[in-house]
């Protein structure tokens, strides 16, 4: 059987180009060509696959260029006709993880070329595109790097070689929303006795079936009398006041923080910074009223389109941090601000 | 209650001029067992045959699968309702002839039998290709109907199995397994420091071909009761279902009740295991609501901690396992169940007809509706003319090269709800 062929799909930091300031590096073709993450795909894949070239592409770039930046890449890949396409894998990075899905759902959707990434299971992308592209899934940082590419390597000549793929559980996928069969190692009473044990003692447990439950949030209705009303603002963008005194991580926020903003009207590298990982922090640094317009806001107030600016924001950091530790400040902030008697608030994201 | 459940392991059935067993091989002299199924009048004909793992061997429609029992010592008889009389069983010391079962077949009865291959794909979703299956082919009589036609076959049946149980009376079992429950002080005082778990089986009762019998009682009559775990060993629940093959609980299923026995492990180790609790699944509101809220009284009158929940069925039958799920939960009790899915072919849609936050704790017997090609046998036990319209086949079934296309639903046992099987799905 001749080898697997294979395309590379990796960002500019993991190509070596650089990290952020280097992000808007336009689309690169290297034919022949095994960069970063590649040579331990490469000797993973021994004599069975082989990468072809690799193509690096800038996480801004990408993202800002979307229609150009893809339109690049398939014609390429359409050029080099591989077996298989891997991107990645993007672990945590948000934009690095949506590009990836991204790039790896149209080149199976329109170039018919099977195609697959890895990344962790809390990245946009992996939300964005687990349905449409086998994501396989990886730990939040480089550090998982080995096995990343232990599992990915697995998975990419199982599936390279048109082998049956299993249950998402079996071949280590993230699930796809489709109900696959399988056979367990043990029958299933063996396992709903185990399950019980464990729920009994409070032990962890996995059901087999999630429940289909939406945590829908009905909107309230809108403020008839804005000219009255306190508003205050809420940030998952990770604004805190300078020196970031609460610690709150740049990466998966194990909590939120609550910042006095009384008489201020202008936020400013003197007074304020941004404590989130997840984009250039640059120009929020310089004025973090980009990302909670405390100016807009205050001179809204003075022109008495609003009641009240509320004295204080509460701020975290979205950054990998998970949808349960989300809902939790969420509840906290929420009771804070009725304390407060607050009426509407402003959320803003990153 | 204190059952000895001595096993007797069959490698071969043959048949004989003479019935008998013999050094493990099963003697059978047909002739002889032919007027047992007889005596019915609407059963018109039979005629037996023997299908052995690995056979190129297609057994169908298949309505019940039973396993021989005896009982040699201890209250009550085998069948309690249909064959002994209405004596409580559970107790005492019975024999069970492992590794062989009498399948039930022939003519259709509802549109919902199944489909046994002893070889090929089918046979790796069947439990029953792994057992020696003595087959009754039954043909009815002119003009009979499917609801006077059912308890006919059924219970020939339970006459054929509860005979050739009779042949190992007087036999030493290959292996004894002691069951044994305590009642609730005791069980108490033994092990006051293990979790008290129940097990809520949910029979089937929609009705309309949609039946089971526990000592003879219909039960869509009953209101949920607590029974031994043992007493399931000497056949007090019966099927008389014809509910998709691939998740109704045959007789062998319920005789061998793979809760009840994964439960017993555990007991006095991990858990002290109480009491088995028998609902129903009627389709009426009212009786929905009566049961689950009868079944939840009961956990909570015999201070379980712990359930595991066994549904049978579909659809329907989904509200009855998500009411009583709810209800036990919020009585602080915690529950397992234990369904399958209908998830489409596609594996896209709802796999249940009824969700709620409260089933947390889902074990799966996979998805029903997969497609799978079967390929053609070399022998057909029974008929291929009801193969295109039992639950789960399709217009399409049949294929001119023989193979057959059908969902998993027409696999007798595929997708059980008590955890029989390993099959599950993500």
């Amino acid at each position: 059987m001749s080898k697997i062929k294979v395309v590379h799909y990796i960002n500019q930091f993991f190509a070596g180009i650089g990290g952020e300031e280097k992000a808007d590096t336009p689309a690169e073709l290297h034919k022949g060509e095994v960069i970063g993450p590649g040579m331990a795909f490469q000797k993973g894949f021994g004599e069975e696959a082989e990468i072809i070239a690799t193509i690096v592409c800038g996480d801004s770039y990408f993202n800002e260029n979307i229609d150009k930046a893809k339109a690049e890449i398939l014609e390429w890949v359409k050029d080099l006709a591989p077996d298989l396409f891997v991107a990645g894998p993007a672990f945590n990075a948000g934009r690095y993880g949506v590009a990836c899905g991204t790039i790896a759902t149209a080149v199976q959707e329109e170039l018919g070329i099977k195609s697959m990434t890895g990344m962790y299971v809390e990245n946009p992308g992996a939300d964005m595109y687990k349905n449409k592209v086998y994501i396989l899934e990886t730990r939040d940082s480089a550090a998982g790097m080995r096995q990343a590419v232990k599992s990915m390597t697995a998975f990419a000549l199982k599936y390279g070689k048109g082998e049956k793929i299993g249950a998402s559980v079996e071949d280590g996928y993230m699930n796809q929303g489709i109900r696959v069969n399988f056979f367990e190692k043990e029958r299933g009473s063996a396992r709903a006795v185990k399950m019980l044990i464990a729920k009994l003692n409070d032990k962890p447990f996995t059901t087999e079936y999630p429940m289909p439950v939406f945590d829908k949030v009905d909107p309230m209705p809108a403020v008839k009398d804005m000219a009255h009303a306190k508003i205050a603002i809420v940030t998952s963008g990770g604004i805190v006041a300078k020196g970031n005194p609460d610690h709150i991580e740049s990466s998966s926020a194990s909590k939120f923080g609550e910042y006095d903003i009384e008489g201020l009207c202008d936020l400013d590298e003197s007074t304020h910074e941004t404590a989130h990982g997840g984009f250039d922090p640059v120009y929020a640094n310089y004025d973090s009223d980009r990302v909670i317009p405390v100016d807009v806001l205050c001179d809204l107030e003075k022109e008495g389109v609003i009641g009240k600016l509320h004295t204080k924001f509460y701020s975290t950091v979205g950054n990998g941090t998970a949808v349960a530790s989300s809902k939790k400040y969420g509840a906290e902030i929420a009771k804070l601000l009725k304390a407060d008697g607050v009426d509407a608030v402003i959320l803003t994201s990153t | 209650m204190r059952l000895e459940l001595g096993k007797i392991n069959i490698t071969d059935i043959q048949f004989a001029e003479e019935s008998k067993i013999d050094n493990g091989v099963l003697y059978v002299n047909a002739e002889e067992l032919k007027p047992l199924v007889l005596e019915d009048e609407k059963i018109k004909d039979v005629y037996f045959d023997i299908a052995r793992p690995g056979e190129s061997v297609r057994i169908t429609p298949v309505k019940d699968v039973i396993e021989p029992r005896v009982k040699v010592e201890g209250k009550g008889g085998v069948f309690p309702g249909w064959i002994a009389k209405v004596d409580t069983v559970g107790s005492g010391k019975t024999y069970a002839l492992k590794g062989m079962a009498v399948v039930t077949a022939g003519k259709i009865v509802g549109f919902q039998e199944g489909i046994i291959d002893m070889t090929g794909l089918g046979a790796e979703y069947t439990p029953f290709s792994k057992t020696l299956n003595l087959v009754m082919v039954c043909e009815p009589i002119e003009g009979v109907k499917q609801h006077d036609y059912e308890p006919a076959v059924r219970k020939a049946g339970f006459r054929v199995a509860a005979r050739i149980g009779e042949l190992a009376r007087e036999l030493v079992p290959d292996e004894t397994v002691v069951y044994e429950t305590q009642t609730f002080k005791e069980g108490i005082d033994k092990y006051p420091d293990l979790p008290r778990v129940g097990y809520v089986c949910m029979l089937q009762s929609q009705g309309l071909l949609h039946d089971t019998y526990v000592y003879g009682v219909d039960v869509k009559q009953i209101i949920p009761t607590i029974i031994s775990p043992t007493e399931v060993m000497d056949g007090a629940i019966v099927s008389g279902n014809c509910v998709s093959a691939c998740d109704k609980n045959p007789t062998y299923v319920h005789q061998n009740n793979p809760v009840v026995e994964d439960l017993f492990a555990q007991h006095g180790k991990t858990l002290n295991f109480v009491s088995m609790i028998i609902t129903n699944e009627n389709v009426y509101l009212a009786d929905k609501q009566r049961s689950s809220d009868m079944t939840a009284k009961i956990c909570r009158m015999l201070d379980l901690d712990g359930v595991i929940i066994t549904q049978e069925g579909f659809g329907n039958p989904d509200t009855d396992l998500i009411m009583n799920c709810k209800k036990i939960e919020a009585e602080g009790i915690k529950t397992v169940i234990v369904t399958d899915e209908y998830a489409g072919r596609d594996g896209k849609s709802q796999s249940l007809a009824d969700a709620d936050v409260a089933a947390n704790a889902v074990v799966t017997g996979g998805n029903a509706n997969q497609l799978v090609i079967l390929p053609k046998l070399d022998k057909v036990i029974g008929t291929l003319d009801y193969v295109n319209v039992i639950a789960g086949a399709s217009d399409h079934t049949l294929r001119e090269d023989g193979s057959l296309e059908v969902e998993l639903q027409v696999i007798t046992g595929a997708t059980n709800e008590t955890g029989f099987g390993r099959l599950s799905a993500r």
